[in-house]
């Protein structure tokens, strides 16, 4: 019941599904006071997404992040009394789901989720009403648990009460209010009257991008139908006590499940058409036949699935006596990657995003979410959820459903780790893209570029380097990937590559104030002379790794901060949090303006030199600096830098100069032997035969500088962000080293070479899983080529004890285990540990 | 405009669906015009009925009224009907929209030819057509009062139901009671084959429709046991037991308790939600009580949109303490 | 025993209809179809006649070609035959819809029973099923509520409730019953019902309109006088509330 509508709160949270319950309990617990939670409908069931949910949590194995929080959902689900486990079991129909299963079995064993691969009569004895005859095996999950959703929600509203949260139902909001001074949020408008608050949390799901709107800021995700029916009475259930016996059935290979709900049986399908909708399009409260989000059954698109499910389970499901008691179109929310979407909105402080998170999430984000709004760190490491990652083109309709509408049938598919999207490409161009279609790139899309993984038109070089190119016979490590990457690798190395870096991030800081904000950001120093290159981290307050970046100083008031493009969005979003606090500091966003081209290998210096009159010598140009030169009559900014362990420069020009560059360093580069190089080498093979870490694999917020390998010899005197964090890390004993390791043998029981791809469990000689005294498990963080070193490298964090250089160790793929030796402990990188090539 | 109005009564007198349906007629009729009654019964209309019913449709303005002595037989009341209309030469025929008036007015559309319009709740005089044919612009519910529509009814002889929960009765006194006029229907052969056998309409006692007091229970009254507590509350006030279709869906309580868009359609001056959440359907049958009280554990469910009063808590635990009260107080 | 069923596609509207611009129609951009709880009924109930005295169930429908949905939704609850009375763009008020099923059924024959649901969800208009049993000479009874058949005295005992009470009428066959939700308890589609339905045949024809005398100028949605409850209490202590409540409105002394 609504008491008299506040006028001021410390915090507003919009929509009363289990985030906005949830969040509005962990805020209150914190100690923010005043937290008021709004919804347009009425308690218990406000009519969203979440009444309509089918409950039921599998842990996820896909996502570390994902893991995570559904793991300390659970926990919370637990504690608040309305789990119930009941098992879960993936069935596979075909041969390739069943080396999927060996794959995430293995995944899974990386998180120390329960799992095992069970035969179709073991899956018979757990669901007895399944035909076993139309499976090949099950992947079983016995931790797999239903949940009360609405009860969970309930719970954690009236714990928010008692710590003085209120509660204002059937209360819609009609507007937020942005100051247009300080561009932070300053009151939430709602039928029963305005709220003065500083904080406005948007938890409305498919309603959420309408929200934001309302504050002129954009929340990428689009409502999609996910259709469901409800079969029963089933006479097999009719003795049920509670909600559910028997386990759940996610019969993968159609897109469906089954799950038993009290005395009927659920069945739900993401193998129909995408169905997308507008946020605008669903019916309010009072015009819905049932809730909004529960839209009328199009039973057209689900009865292809009525076969499949009768297939399944025919006598249970083909008793006419039974019948389909409710069937609706049940909108979920879909985001470009599937990730939820958390974060203080970038247009607008104050502004927060707590949207597109299912039920097996939801107590997890929001409690991540409360953390970082209280004191702006999560426990959970949620970068990949940042509001703030989508480029402007990613918050574009077009783009979030068409990303929702491939990604809509793949919720079950078989998806590879590097899979590559087909819709909405060719976004974003590099000014030398022609030319690279010419020499038949094959593209990935990072952040809307096309950016060429490798070159066809290197093929011949297969020849050249034989076996050296680590071929791949098994076709799901051969998938977005080919031995042209190593070729190019290896032909860097002999020679010189070029490559396509206009993905780059870049950043120009300026104005008086310049240095100290950037000292105020940067682990390393930056007090450095003009011309010189910095290579730093960025932490959070808790020394976890923020961003991995580098930074020259063009002047002595003028900074250029160049990161990469997946994480460019989250990192300017920090950088201009920060930059607000500081007067005389302007800064800039280039990426759209500068072209940047990478020139790497033994004959770089000599195809440079060719193409230039400038001094590129060592001694001229030294490494970890930075000056103006000339190529073929462009204004250059050469950096002396390398991420791939050679000699060599990145090259920067105005962007509509790029295609120049780039035809220039291949015409005069042929006498050298220069090839045009992917980021299949940049990214991985140059990377990990150097050790080289990257943001988001090695470096997250759960690992620190110590345990990464990059603790510099002295701490700057300067204060900066995660200082003292840092300092207490570098006094204490690690708890887990980041070590380079080779496998030793890869050969499967098959006979067949098995290259792991990242993910996996590393395992000790006898099997067991290695967690550290954290409880971090260990697993490969990056996995790849080292052709030079005709090995196959993986980087993992292990306990002390185990980062012991030539100690063994095994590594489990395909639920299967290889051997794998330590071959580096710390970061010594295993190519060229002297690092002579990069200084030569 | 000369109306022919169908009179529904039982042992207390006329129903109060008639009386509202007069109301409509005679806005209908006009001050030129005449409302004049025709009422049905199984024998002769005699003491000690047609003395409150002579005297309540007096107080309607209606001055005569002629009886016909049928059991109920659709076909022969609208056979009837189709009689007097024309010894009187009546531009409209009209009933309350009951079970039974909206099944004689559609008998009668179907013997005359003439197109029906049911539950109708306010009309206008159209324009008579150069054919001579007569125009009304009917406002009329839809859905079951979810939707209105104006609509045109053109016939020679305009026939109409009038919704009943939508017009209030407005007395309009003769000062004296109406003459009652026996009549005896040239029938033809078959029609009343079909007649109402065992029928106990004359019985009296309080029906769901018109009860004054209605106690309605819905899934939260938690089993059907727990409606004793109901059927006892609403004894004590002298009115009906009700419930949403929740309940009858359940099998908790018969079909004929039901209220609401597919079942009953009440008018009571208190209607009792006890454990109902107030969906549009069940809120479509009861939108018309004088006052609602609301007994609900969830101070946000959408009764509360629509009730008077309410009270936050368990039906189980309210009703019980609400009847000790009110007996304590005899 | 052959039973036609009449059914008509309405709108599964919500707690609040919304109409389009031009006041001629519910908006059904979001909304789902059915048919009207008394006709899940009839279905229901002639199913379960044809169970037990055999013979097959045909059901019919006036309405737009959208409308195979209803009849094949019929299909999967145990009906065997579809006949569709494909509309156009014009509205068929009760006479005209009459005319058209009257038309069909003559063409048809050899049918025992027609049944209705008691009045259309959506026009209110309670006289289609009666109109037929005139044009076509037989027998009806409305708003029933159970119906007993001997298909060997070719006779129906139909019931209903009046006031209350229960009333019995008794009809030869074949006749028209329009029946009222509350008949039985209709069952839902099974699976195997489902995948029947998808792949029933659909007669279809186009009826005749004709103008009825009753036409729809415009349709309006009613005012409703949204209150706010005023809390008498919390349980047991608001009872002398409550009866304060009652007395002030005469109803305790």
């Amino acid at each position: 019941m609504n008491e008299v509508t506040p006028t001021s709160a410390g915090a507003v949270v919009i929509g009363a599904g289990i985030v906005g319950n949830c969040l509005t309990y962990h805020l209150a617990r914190l100690g923010v006071r005043d937290v008021v939670l709004v919804d347009k409908g009425p308690m218990p069931n406000p009519g969203g997404s979440t009444g309509h949910a089918s409950n039921f949590i599998f842990p996820v194995d896909y996502s570390r992040m994902m893991t995570e929080l559904t793991s300390d959902s659970t926990a919370q689900y637990k504690e608040l009394g309305v789990f119930t486990e009941s098992g879960g079991i993936e069935v596979a129909r075909d041969s390739e789901r069943e080396v999927e299963f060996r794959r995430r079995a293995s995944t899974a064993k990386a998180w120390g989720i329960e799992v095992e691969i069970i035969s179709p009569e073991e899956v018979r004895h757990l669901v007895p009403y399944l035909d076993s005859s139309v499976i090949l095996s099950g992947l079983y999950f016995p931790r797999v648990g239903v949940v009360d959703s609405l009860r969970a929600g309930t719970i954690m509203r009236e714990r928010a009460q008692a710590l003085g949260g209120r509660v204002q139902a059937s209360t819609e909001v009609i507007g937020i209010d942005v100051n247009p001074a300080t561009g932070a949020v300053e009151r939430v408008r709602t039928s029963a009257g305005e709220i003065e608050t500083e904080l406005v949390a948007i938890c409305c799901g498919v309603w959420s991008p309408r929200l934001a709107e309302m504050a002129g800021s954009h929340i990428a995700l689009t409502p999609i139908v996910h259709q469901m029916i409800s079969v029963g009475p089933i006479p097999l259930f009719s003795g049920t006590v509670g909600e559910i016996e028997y386990p759940i059935v996610r019969d993968v290979d159609t897109n469906m499940y089954e799950r038993q709900h009290g005395g009927d049986m659920e069945v739900g399908s993401y193998a129909h058409r995408p169905i997308i909708v507008s946020p605008d399009e669903i019916p309010s409260n009072e015009a819905a036949s049932l809730s909004p989000p529960e839209l009328p059954f199009t039973s057209d698109d689900f009865d292809p699935q009525l076969a499949q499910a009768l297939e399944l389970m025919p006598e249970l499901l083909g008793d006419e006596s039974v019948g389909i008691r409710y069937a609706i179109n049940g909108l979920i929310s879909m985001t470009p990657d599937g990730h939820p979407v958390l974060g203080e909105l970038p247009e607008v402080k104050g502004l927060w995003s707590v949207s597109a998170s299912w039920i097996k999430e939801g107590p997890g984000i929001a409690r991540a979410a409360a953390e970082q709004i209280v004191g702006g760190i999560s426990e959970v490491d949620v970068h990949e959820a940042d509001a703030s990652r989508f480029y402007p083109f990613q918050l574009t309709r077009q783009h979030v459903r068409a990303r929702a509408r491939e990604g809509f049938n793949k919720m079950y598919g078989v998806v590879h780790p590097v899979e590559q999207w087909t819709l909405e490409r060719e976004i974003r161009l590099a000014p030398m893209f022609p030319s690279e279609r010419e020499l038949g790139a094959f593209c990935y899309q990072t952040a809307g570029w096309e950016r060429p993984h490798w070159y066809a038109s290197n093929a011949p070089l297969l020849e050249r380097y034989g076996d050296r190119v680590m071929p791949r016979t098994a076709e799901w490590e051969a998938r977005w990937w080919s031995p042209i990457i190593n070729a190019e690798h290896l032909a860097m190395r002999d020679a010189c590559g070029l490559v396509d870096l206009t993905a780059f991030v870049e950043i120009d800081v300026a104005g008086p104030g310049a240095l100290e904000l950037l000292q105020e950001l940067s682990v390393a120093q930056l007090d450095v002379a003009n011309g010189r290159v910095v290579y730093t981290s960025w932490l959070d307050g808790a020394g976890g790794f923020k961003a991995d970046l580098t930074i020259m100083r063009l002047a002595e008031n003028h900074f250029r901060v160049v990161t990469g493009g997946a994480h460019g969005m989250a990192d300017k979003k920090w950088l201009l949090d920060h930059a607000a606090a500081h007067d005389g500091v302007e800064v800039w966003d280039l990426t759209s303006s500068l072209s940047t081209v990478g020139l790497w290998g033994p004959r770089a210096r000599d195809v440079l030199a060719s193409a230039s009159d400038d001094d590129v010598s060592g001694e001229g140009f030294a490494f970890g600096t930075c000056r103006e030169i000339e190529v073929n009559g462009l204004a250059v900014l050469a950096s002396r830098i390398s991420y791939v362990g050679e000699l060599g420069w990145e090259l920067y020009v105005p962007i509509e100069q790029g295609a120049r560059l780039w035809a220039t360093f291949l015409e005069a580069g042929r006498p050298h032997g220069l090839v045009p190089v992917g980021i299949g080498v940049y990214g991985t093979t140059g990377r990990l035969e150097k050790g080289y870490r990257a943001y988001g694999n090695e470096l997250t917020p759960d690992y620190d500088i110590v345990e990464a390998g990059m603790t510099r010899p002295k701490v700057k005197a300067q204060e900066f962000v995660g200082k003292d964090a840092y300092l207490s890390q570098r006094e204490a004993a690690p708890s887990a080293t980041l070590c380079t390791l080779t496998v030793d043998d890869h050969r499967s029981s098959t006979g067949e070479l098995r290259y792991m791809l990242g993910g996996e469990p590393v395992l000790t000689p006898d099997g067991k899983r290695i967690v550290d005294e954290k409880g971090r498990p260990a697993y490969v963080t990056s996995a790849g080529s080292a052709p030079s070193l005709g090995k196959h490298v993986l980087l993992a964090y292990l306990p002390p004890e185990l980062a012991v250089e030539g100690g063994k160790l095994l590594v489990e793929y395909m639920s299967e285990q290889f051997p794998a030796t330590v071959a580096i402990a710390g970061s010594r990188p295993l190519f060229d540990p002297e690092n002579e090539r990069v200084r030569a | 405009m000369r109306v022919l109005l169908t009179i529904e009564h039982d042992v207390d007198g006329v129903l109060d669906s008639s009386l509202r349906a007069a109301t409509l007629a005679r806005e209908l009729s006009g001050s030129e015009g005449e409302v004049v009654g025709c009422l049905f019964a199984r024998g002769p209309v005699a003491e000690p009925v047609a003395e409150p019913v002579a005297a309540a449709l007096g107080e309607q303005g209606i001055s005569r009224c002629f009886t016909v002595e049928l059991p109920y037989a659709p076909v022969a009341w609208a056979r009837s009907l189709a009689a007097i209309g024309a010894e009187l030469g009546a531009d409209a025929v009209v009933a309350a929209a009951t079970d039974r008036g909206n099944e004689v007015m559609a008998h009668l559309g179907a013997i005359t030819g003439y197109p029906m319009a049911a539950n109708c709740f306010a009309c206008e005089e159209g324009e008579t057509a150069a054919t001579g044919v007569m125009s009304l612009l009917v406002t009329r519910q839809r859905w079951a009062g979810s939707l209105v529509e104006s609509a045109n009814l053109a016939a020679d002889r305009l026939l109409l139901t009038v919704a009943t929960d939508a017009v209030q009765p407005v007395p309009s006194d003769l000062g004296r009671p109406a003459e009652l006029v026996v009549f005896d229907p040239p029938l033809e052969e078959g029609d009343a084959d079909i007649v109402a056998i065992e029928s106990q309409e004359e019985s009296g006692g309080v029906s769901l429709a018109s009860a004054r007091v209605v106690v309605s229970g819905g899934r939260g009254v938690g089993s059907p046991e727990g409606f004793a507590v109901l059927e006892e509350l609403a004894s004590l006030l002298g009115g009906a037991v009700g419930v949403s279709r929740a309940v009858t869906s359940l099998g908790w309580r018969p079909h004929s308790e039901q209220v609401g868009q597919t079942g009953t359609r009440v008018t009571p001056d208190l209607y009792m939600a006890c454990g109902i959440s107030g969906a549009i359907q069940h809120l479509a049958g009861c939108q018309s009580a004088k006052t609602m009280i609301a007994i609900n554990t969830d101070g946000d469910a959408p009764i509360m949109t629509r009730a008077d009063y309410a009270v936050i808590g368990d039906v189980g635990e309210v009703l019980p303490a609400l009847v000790e009260a009110i007996k304590a107080r005899s | 025993m052959e039973v036609i069923v009449c059914v008509k596609r309405v709108p599964m509207v919500g707690g609040r209809i919304v109409l389009t611009p031009d006041g001629q129609r519910i908006d059904t951009k979001l909304l789902g179809f059915t048919v009207s709880p008394h006709e899940e009924c009839a279905v229901e109930e002639a199913v379960r006649l044809v169970e037990a005295n055999g013979g097959a169930v045909t059901v019919l429908t006036l309405g737009p070609p959208e409308a195979e949905e209803q009849l094949r939704d019929a299909v999967a609850l145990g009906a065997s035959k579809c006949v569709l009375l494909e509309t156009g763009e014009r509205e068929f008020g009760p006479i005209a819809t009459a005319e058209a099923i009257v038309a069909a059924v003559r063409e048809r024959g050899g049918y025992d029973l027609l049944l209705f649901g008691n009045e259309a969800a959506d026009t209110g208009d309670f006289q289609v099923g009666i109109r037929v049993a005139h044009m076509l000479g037989l027998p009806v009874a409305t708003g029933i509520k159970s119906l007993e058949v001997d298909p060997g005295s070719r006779r129906a005992k139909a019931r209903r409730q009046y006031r209350g009470a229960e009333e019995l009428f008794e009809l030869p066959l074949p006749a028209v019953v329009t029946v009222k939700e509350g008949i039985n308890l209709p069952r839902y589609p099974s699976l195997p019902g489902r995948i029947r339905a998808k792949k029933a045949a659909v007669e279809t024809s186009t009826p005749v309109w004709r103008d009825d005398g009753l036409s729809k100028r415009e349709l309006s949605l009613p005012e409703v006088e949204r209150r706010h409850a005023e809390v008498l209490g919390q349980g047991k202590e608001a009872v002398p509330a409550l009866v304060s409540v009652l007395e002030s409105i005469g109803l305790l002394t």
